[in-house]
């Protein structure tokens, strides 16, 4: 990651100065992470464009507060994974969200499907209707979890980080993602299964 | 294959496969993954789901896309800078 050489290039100072100059440096450097996260955890490109915009709204409001506790990039997923998670709740007002209060200390399920299909080639693995089912399967995670694998799997925080953005203890951030590892690999192995036994026959 | 060898080993899955469990840990899983087959197509899937992640995550942001966000926080000045 680029994150100190990044952060380097940008005055703190100047930021909370008022410095637009310094502001749109900023939006540049860290939009696209912003609206990849959004995009993956709502699987919608207008609702991630506004998942983008009022992150950076408020993240000019806010500067000023900026206590440089925690690195600026995960400051502002802090921000992003806020604002993702009330649109959510919006998408899905009576949904009710059981899985939310489910508890970190569950045994993780037991692995079920089997089948290795590691052997399938990259064109079949990465085809376009592939890639479309990996982004499917990100949005059937439960919320708790997708967001947590997003940010480490994806987004390339670490678990220290993971866990300051979405002010979870370490241990729970683990937890989560074991879990949403393990789930999305029940969905790809049913996926790709599939797909072995169509190559197969 | 021992059931409780399955168990423990699902456990430290995360850390495994992120390269940072412990020497005597990957030692023990290794040796457990020699004889146990269902565990070892587990811990490759998985290692392939993580790599098929990385591997799709590169999104760009669409030019129009910027250019909203820009118009948005009134930073129209800096658009083309």
């Amino acid at each position: 990651m680029t994150e100190t050489n990044t952060n380097q290039a940008l005055s703190l100072q100047a930021l909370q100065a008022g410095d637009r100059a310094e502001f749109a440096h900023m939006v540049d450097l860290y939009s696209t992470q912003i609206y990849r996260l959004a995009l993956k955890m709502l699987g919608d490109p207008q609702e991630a464009e506004d998942v983008l915009q009022t992150t950076f709204l408020k993240a000019w409001q806010s500067i000023g507060s900026f206590e440089g506790r925690s690195s600026l990039s995960t400051w502002l997923y802090r921000i992003a994974v806020n604002e993702a998670l009330m649109s959510v709740r919006r998408q899905k007002p009576t949904v009710p969200v059981v899985l939310e209060y489910e508890s970190d200390e569950d045994e993780v399920e037991r692995p079920a499907q089997l089948t290795d299909w590691c052997c399938l080639p990259e064109e079949e693995l990465l085809s376009a209707e592939a890639k479309r089912h990996l982004d499917l399967a990100i949005t059937r995670l439960p919320e708790r979890l997708r967001v947590v694998f997003l940010l480490r799997d994806v987004e390339g925080l670490s678990i220290k980080e993971t866990a300051e953005a979405l002010n979870l203890t370490e241990t729970a951030v683990k937890t989560r993602l074991l879990r949403a590892r393990l789930n999305l690999r029940e969905q790809l192995s049913a996926y790709y299964g599939e797909r072995l036994k169509e190559e197969q026959s | 294959m021992e059931k409780e060898n399955c168990e423990s080993l699902l456990a430290s899955l995360s850390d495994y496969v992120d390269g940072v469990a412990q020497e005597e840990l990957c030692r023990e899983i290794e040796r457990h993954l020699a004889e146990c087959e269902n565990c070892r197509v587990v811990v490759d899937t998985l290692k392939k789901t993580i790599s098929l992640y990385h591997a799709v995550s590169e999104t760009a942001l669409p030019a129009e896309v910027r250019e909203r966000l820009f118009m948005r926080l009134n930073l129209e000045d800096f658009l083309h800078l």
